[in-house]
């Protein structure tokens, strides 16, 4: 078979088809065309301002390592005046982390970039090795989400850094999307479609600049630049990466590769039906383990219960917020905007939490009585509804031709 | 056996083939392996990337959750197959008629990142 030539240069092979338009491209047009539509999405969004300290989320997998390579590659190219970090968390997981660790501290040297590792050890006294020797496996994610939310901001925190990226990319978006619309979770859907997220009372930002990047994108840019990064599956969740959303999407792309975008954007738009919940911004699951993108159980269902109360009031807004496009990108959530529940501080830790005492302690001090099943009370009736959820989507999975 | 139709019973071509993107660990957690395969089939056709799936599945896999590699008979969604460096769909997809030397890789896009 003859090599395909470029579709950008119409010169060298094409070695890519791109999911979102099938263009064919070669090696070199490709890493371009993949780095300039970051760019506009960065620009498009007003993501930064020039001298703004970034930390990057790295947890030495592709999608941080895709992203730290690219922001360098772009701060650098277009002069965002951008300083650049690399912050890590360390679950303390033996043969999971420490080894992907390593990597970050290549890639800290890779990429010219300091690198601050902040462990579960150290703040909160428990490593997930000692978590899941105390629980079991079962559960253990929900722990792992709840401290590694609290452990970005915390070590964003302590660098002085109000803005967190992190890696998530359009896969990521699009399965989050399904997972809520399937849960009817709309506070969670609105959440997971912004770029920008940023809780009232914590005054640490969160985006996601390759929100519009397919994995798979990220995956061969990753390969044809030959980016150093670690592959192997947590230990405690060797089964993550077979979510059924997950499985949805995957599906979907292999019939129709434009899907993911498509769902994405949908997402985008029924999130601007969706009436603005700050309580809610506790729950944001930061991810770190990509598959476990909009699974985590917490609290969802209670918060639903109260939504699905506030969306009738918000329906005579709803012509009005339909409106402007941009309203779904690059809101700031704020809370003082909305009534209903007040965000205040942990009364241990101080953490921004919507509860007397926060998610993370609840669980320390479950953990701490050696009794964890008492202190996740709250999340197991939730825990077991959208498992449930999950068993049906299971079934819906598609059959690929 | 139709080997009667083989040029040569002993004509092989050796390729080789990587895992990569978390797949290794269900090769034994080696990345790369070199694959030896007949140059004609008993069909007297040339092995494609199909003949391959099923040989690395007979023969390499060790891990019984071959779900995690294959599903109906194709490479399950979100693992990509790159062959010398280019998407095989542009080269043919499972169609594709091995050639001496060729190296392919599979990518899982699966794990977290």
């Amino acid at each position: 078979m003859a090599p395909t030539t470029c579709f950008n240069c119409k010169e060298a092979r094409a070695v890519i088809i791109r999911p979102k338009n099938r263009h064919k491209l070669c090696r070199a047009c490709f890493i371009e065309v993949f780095e300039t539509e970051v760019h506009e999405t960065i620009i498009g969004t007003n993501l930064f301002f020039p001298g703004e300290r970034i930390a990057i989320g790295a947890s030495g997998g592709k999608d941080s390592t895709v992203l730290a390579a690219v922001l360098k590659t772009l701060n650098e190219r277009y002069n965002y005046g951008l300083d650049l970090c690399l912050l890590s968390i360390d679950e303390g997981i033996r043969g999971y982390r420490d080894d992907s660790l390593e990597t970050v501290k290549r890639n800290a040297v890779q990429y010219d970039m300091p690198l601050t590792i902040v462990g579960y050890g150290e703040l909160y006294g428990w490593t997930m090795d000692q978590v899941v020797e105390q629980i079991g496996k079962k559960g253990n994610c929900t722990y792992c989400g709840v401290f590694r939310r609290q452990a970005l901001d915390r070590g964003a925190a302590r660098l002085d850094i109000q803005h967190v990226v992190t890696g998530h990319n359009a896969d990521d978006v699009a399965e989050t999307v399904m997972m809520n619309l399937l849960r009817g979770d709309l506070p969670r859907l609105s959440r997971g479609t912004s770029i920008v997220t940023a809780s009232g009372g914590s005054d640490i930002k969160r985006s996601k600049p390759l929100k519009y990047a397919y994995e798979k994108e990220i995956v061969l840019y990753a390969h044809h630049r030959q980016l150093d990064y670690f592959t192997t599956e947590c230990i405690y969740s060797p089964e993550a990466f077979r979510g059924s959303a997950r499985t949805l999407v995957k599906d979907l792309e292999k019939i129709r590769p434009s899907s993911i975008l498509d769902i994405v954007k949908s997402g985008e738009d029924m999130a601007a039906l969706v009436p603005r919940d700050p309580a809610a911004a506790e729950e944001e699951n930061t991810g770190g383990c990509g598959s476990q993108n909009g699974r985590t159980s917490g609290g969802e269902m209670a918060a639903m219960e109260k939504q699905l109360t506030e969306n009738e009031t918000a329906e005579a807004h709803e012509t009005e917020i339909q409106l402007p496009q941009k309203n779904t990108k690059n809101t700031i959530k704020n809370p003082k905007a909305v009534k209903s529940q007040t965000l205040g501080h942990c009364e241990r830790c101080g953490y921004i939490s919507s509860q007397r005492v926060c998610k993370a302690c609840t669980l320390l001090e479950g953990l701490n009585r050696n009794r964890p099943k008492t202190a996740i009370e709250v999340g197991m009736e939730d825990e077991e509804g959208s498992s449930t959820l999950m068993r049906q989507m299971e079934r819906t999975q598609l059959t690929n031709s | 056996m139709a080997h009667s139709t083989n040029d040569g019973a002993a004509a092989t071509i050796s390729i080789t083939v990587e895992f990569t993107g978390g797949l290794e660990i269900l090769f034994s957690n080696e990345r790369k392996h070199n694959i030896t395969l007949p140059a004609r089939l008993d069909d007297a056709s040339q092995p494609t990337i199909a003949y391959l799936l099923q040989h690395l599945v007979d023969n390499l896999m060790k891990d019984d959750r071959k779900e995690l590699f294959i599903m109906e008979d194709n490479v399950r969604p979100g693992i990509l197959v790159l062959i010398n460096d280019a998407d095989w769909e542009l080269e043919g997809e499972e169609n594709y008629e091995l050639q001496q030397g060729d190296n392919i890789v599979f990518v899982s896009t699966l794990h977290g990142g």
